[in-house]
């Protein structure tokens, strides 16, 4: 009856998905629409402005990737146009090699910009934001100057005609319709990925790097394939850019540009494709109806970036986020079904346990935790309680690989785990909560819930970018069960509704059901409890030993010790690192330090 | 040529040393990195050109009008781009409302004093020769600095307070020194810091719109590698820089000293992402 229940509820957010994807596909049709009908009632000037629109939009769209998704400030981007401009330009007019022809050459030149894509990049992964903005500055600066020095190629300051694309894309509406025919390509390409575990998890990188790491996310590899991609598009729009311009000398690449760039995609709002879309378009088109302010439109495009930063982070999208205006009903309650856990943890089998021999870590002079025994079984709930700053927390945190201990193991059925291996965890069914949940605010809560799930998608970046079967499959069945996790804990009526317009307590219930979507075999809680109202409370505690049941060995970290009797099979008692006590929870009650320290007889 | 290649080294070396410093300065005082610092050394130069030599204002007032430009343009830079993001730090927003500024400021000096490079005056009416006054000028500033804001931080209560603001801005505003006061003063010191540099670099960097990226680009490699906050290692790195930059100038020219100098930056900042001289990991979970 319940699941029948469920299947039904699945099935009517199935349709109102259907119906949202329509009410999210018809801007793109119309925009499609309208370009493939511009050459009828567009003026020869406007046919330039129009194409230079979807060249713009060629390297925004992948940008969009790394500054929108990821949140990674590349700021310096106009060095892959720059690069992919001359590439193209000096393969075509044979000033190094021998002639090429215009495609192999644009080929070739999307080739060097995912290389140079990646190497700009990669340094994300070690620097902070404002040390990377400035390397993509830097690198922006050095190309440019390269291009004027490197007389014998790039022809220095005098410069290199682009290169002219074969029949019949070599008047101006079959050069536009190349274009055009490339921005639709690459807007659909990055819906696809914004639409698949790999854009979930670019956000989830970008709002939530821990939870991202916790889920299986492997931020190097991930924002490799993304620089590539990015890198790639950035450079193809370069040779096209030279074969607009008709002529390119390294002035036609300031900074400027890549300003307009990324202020395109700020202004469209982080983590859409639309917003960035009509924000390009909107940059692109403004000078020309404003004559006399092309000399002020760098100045005005700063003056649009502080604003935006200021007044509307969320940018155009979440101007067009309608739907996440309707008030969402008050006294809503949460109330999980326990009874779907075996359909969605089903076949965790689940041997060995979860142990910490002689753990110990000190933080300079002071032991977090200093010899700490531990046991996590399958099927059990392990309580771990303690006053502030007993280490509780960071054993969790030794566990889940965010601290490396200095000497003692950590063993998963014998093996030892490696050490600050984070985003392994997630691959040996290991999954956690944290004390403040971190969700990506600006995804639905269904969304959330699937990057849970991310490791059991099969298919690679390539096939989501093009919307490949397996992509698909991989989809509907992260849906699915992201779903049942959400009725599990009881949210599934909420799994539209963008998370951070979701009260604390169901901000709580959201991680869980991240957490539960990975089908754990061992599941970290982070003081779940925390800001839960006494009923709430009640309802956790029977979900938690449901999962036990269900299989999963479950840590729980806890202030609230009535929660911690009556679930936990086993408890652990900590004090300034060290255990304090250990045994059932009817010993733990009765143990005079216990009580002493803080039970308050 | 080995005396010209050190003199022009240690001077640039000077000017990168100072718009780190002018960095640090306001890092120290609000844990944000500002676009503007280049901006500053820039308007330094231009501000200087137009004072003096267009204007015609004698050399010390002009001096000081470039000075206190220098310090409204910090103050400002804290009122708009810094103060209303201060509390949304996390999100990295004061990367892009410290770049809006600087944009605008460069896109309007670009229009209003012109694209090209213009001459700034010489300082002093003596006779060219070896070691001319664009090479000791920078580094007279240089060591001006250094040894104001040593004596400011050490023996003044001031500096103690920024000090104090600087190591741990929660346990300072508890002890009820009043933090954004303090962080408007730093603002305005990194203003008169960075105005400075421009000012004393003119004759070597021009008065030139353009100036403003290169220097912020240039002026953060000693932050990034002699440790943020850190001016001794600021001065240190950016004399090494200004060596390094021109004896690869000279060795195998202009455009490749820039990617020598931009490789290096990389390399060493991947290897020691916490600068040379420098260590910090944070708590994240």
């Amino acid at each position: 009856m319940v699941t029948r229940t469920a299947e039904l509820e699945s099935r009517g957010a199935d349709l109102r998905g259907a119906s949202r994807t329509i009410g999210a596909v018809l801007p793109f049709l119309a925009l499609l629409v309208f370009g493939l009908a511009f050459p009828l009632f567009g003026g020869g000037y406007w046919g330039v402005i129009a194409t230079r629109a979807c060249v713009y939009w060629v390297l925004v769209a992948g940008l969009n990737l790394v500054v929108g998704f990821a949140g990674q400030l590349a700021i310096g981007w106009v060095s892959l146009l720059t690069l992919g401009a001359y590439t193209t330009s000096v393969l075509v007019a044979g000033n190094a090699t021998p002639a090429l022809h215009p495609y192999l050459a644009l080929a070739i030149a999307g080739v060097v910009g995912a290389i140079f894509g990646l190497i700009i990049g990669l340094p994300a992964l070690r620097l902070r934001t404002f040390y990377f903005a400035i390397t993509t500055l830097g690198f922006a600066t050095i190309v440019t100057q390269v291009a004027l020095a490197w007389q014998s190629v790039t022809g220095g300051g005098v410069g290199v005609a682009g290169p002219i694309f074969p029949r019949p894309f070599d008047s101006q509406w079959g050069f536009y319709y190349l274009c055009f025919g490339l921005a639709a390509v690459c807007t659909w390409m990055t819906l696809n990925v914004a639409g698949s575990r790999y854009g979930r998890a670019l956000t989830a990188i970008r709002d939530a790097e821990v939870a991202a790491e916790a889920s299986g996310i492997a931020k190097p590899h991930l924002l490799a394939l993304v620089f590539l991609f990015s890198g790639a598009v950035a450079s193809i729009a370069g040779g096209l850019f030279a074969s607009l311009q008709s002529y390119i000398t390294p002035d036609a690449f300031t900074l400027d540009l890549s300003v307009l760039f990324f202020i395109a995609i700020l202004i469209g709002g982080h983590g859409s494709i639309l917003g960035p879309l009509l924000g390009t378009i909107l940059l692109t088109v403004l000078p020309e109806f404003a004559a006399p302010l092309v000399a002020w439109s760098t100045f005005l495009y700063a003056v649009l970036l502080l604003v935006i930063v200021l007044a509307m982070p969320g940018g155009i999208a979440e101007l067009l986020d309608f739907k996440n205006r309707r008030p969402l009903e008050s006294g809503r309650a949460i109330v999980p079904r326990p009874e779907l856990l075996p359909r969605l943890l089903g076949g965790a089998t689940n041997a060995g346990a979860l142990t910490l021999h002689q753990v110990a870590l000190a933080f300079g002079g002071v032991h977090a935790i200093d010899g700490l025994d531990l046991e996590i079984r399958p099927g059990q709930v392990h309580g771990l309680i303690g006053p502030n700053g007993s280490g509780k927390t960071t054993t969790l945190n030794v566990i889940s690989g965010y601290y490396a201990q200095q000497s003692g193991a950590v063993k998963l059925n014998g093996t030892a785990l490696p050490l600050l291996e984070r985003h392994r965890r997630a691959h040996l069914r290991i999954a956690r909560t944290f004390q403040t949940p971190r969700v990506v605010r600006s995804a639905s809560v269904l969304e959330n819930v699937m990057i849970g799930g991310t490791i059991d998608g099969e298919a690679t970046f390539v096939e989501s970018l093009l919307s490949l079967p397996r992509q698909r499959r991989d989809e509907a069945m992260l849906r699915e069960k992201a779903m049942l996790a959400l009725a599990t804990v009881g949210l599934e009526r909420l799994a539209a509704v963008r998370a951070d317009r979701l009260q604390h307590s169901e901000l709580r219930f959201t991680e869980i059901a991240r957490a539960l979507t990975l089908r754990p075999a061992f599941l970290l809680l982070d003081e779940p409890a925390a800001g839960l109202s006494a009923e709430e409370i009640g309802r956790l505690g029977a979900l938690i030993v449901a999962i036990a049941k269900a299989g999963t060995g479950v840590l729980l970290v806890e202030h609230h010790a009535d929660l911690i009797f009556d679930i936990c099979h086993h408890v652990t008692v900590l004090n300034l690192g060290k255990m304090l006590a250990a045994g059932t929870p009817a010993e733990i009650r009765s143990h005079r330090e216990v009580v002493n320290a803080y039970l308050g007889g | 040529m080995v005396a010209s290649i050190v003199s022009t080294g240690l001077a640039i070396g000077c000017i990168y040393a100072l718009i780190g410093i002018t960095y640090n300065v306001m890092f120290s005082a609000s844990r944000v990195f500002s676009f503007t610092a280049g901006t500053l050394g820039m308007l330094g130069g231009v501000l200087g050109a137009l004072f003096i030599a267009r204007l015609g204002l004698p050399l010390v007032v002009g001096f000081v009008l470039v000075l206190a430009a220098g310090a409204v343009f910090g103050i400002i830079t804290e009122i708009v781009a810094v103060r209303p993001v201060l509390k949304s730090l996390d999100q990295h927003l004061y990367v892009l409302s410290t770049l809006a500024l600087a944009l605008m400021v460069q896109q309007y000096t670009a229009i209003e004093w012109g694209t090209e490079a213009r001459p700034f005056p010489r300082l002093f009416d003596i006779a060219r020769g070896g070691f001319d006054q664009q090479y000791w000028l920078p580094m007279l500033a240089c060591i001006v600095t250094i040894v104001g804001l040593e004596l400011l931080y050490r023996r003044t209560l001031v500096g103690h307070a920024f000090l104090a603001i600087a190591e741990d801005t929660f346990a300072a505003r508890a002890l009820g020194l009043p933090e954004r006061r303090l962080r408007m003063a730093s603002f305005a010191l990194a203003g008169v810091v960075g105005g400075l540099a421009g000012f004393a670099g003119g004759e070597m960097l021009l008065a030139f719109f353009g100036n403003a990226p290169l220097l912020t680009f240039y002026g953060f490699v000693p932050v990034a590698l002699g440790g943020m906050g850190n001016n001794r290692g600021a001065v240190i790195a950016g004399l090494l820089l200004g060596l390094f930059q021109q004896s690869a100038n000279f060795l195998v020219g202009g455009i490749f000293a820039s990617v020598a100098v931009f490789a290096v930056f990389i390399i060493v900042l991947l290897v020691r992402p916490e600068g040379l001289a420098g260590a910090s990991a944070q708590r994240r979970v």
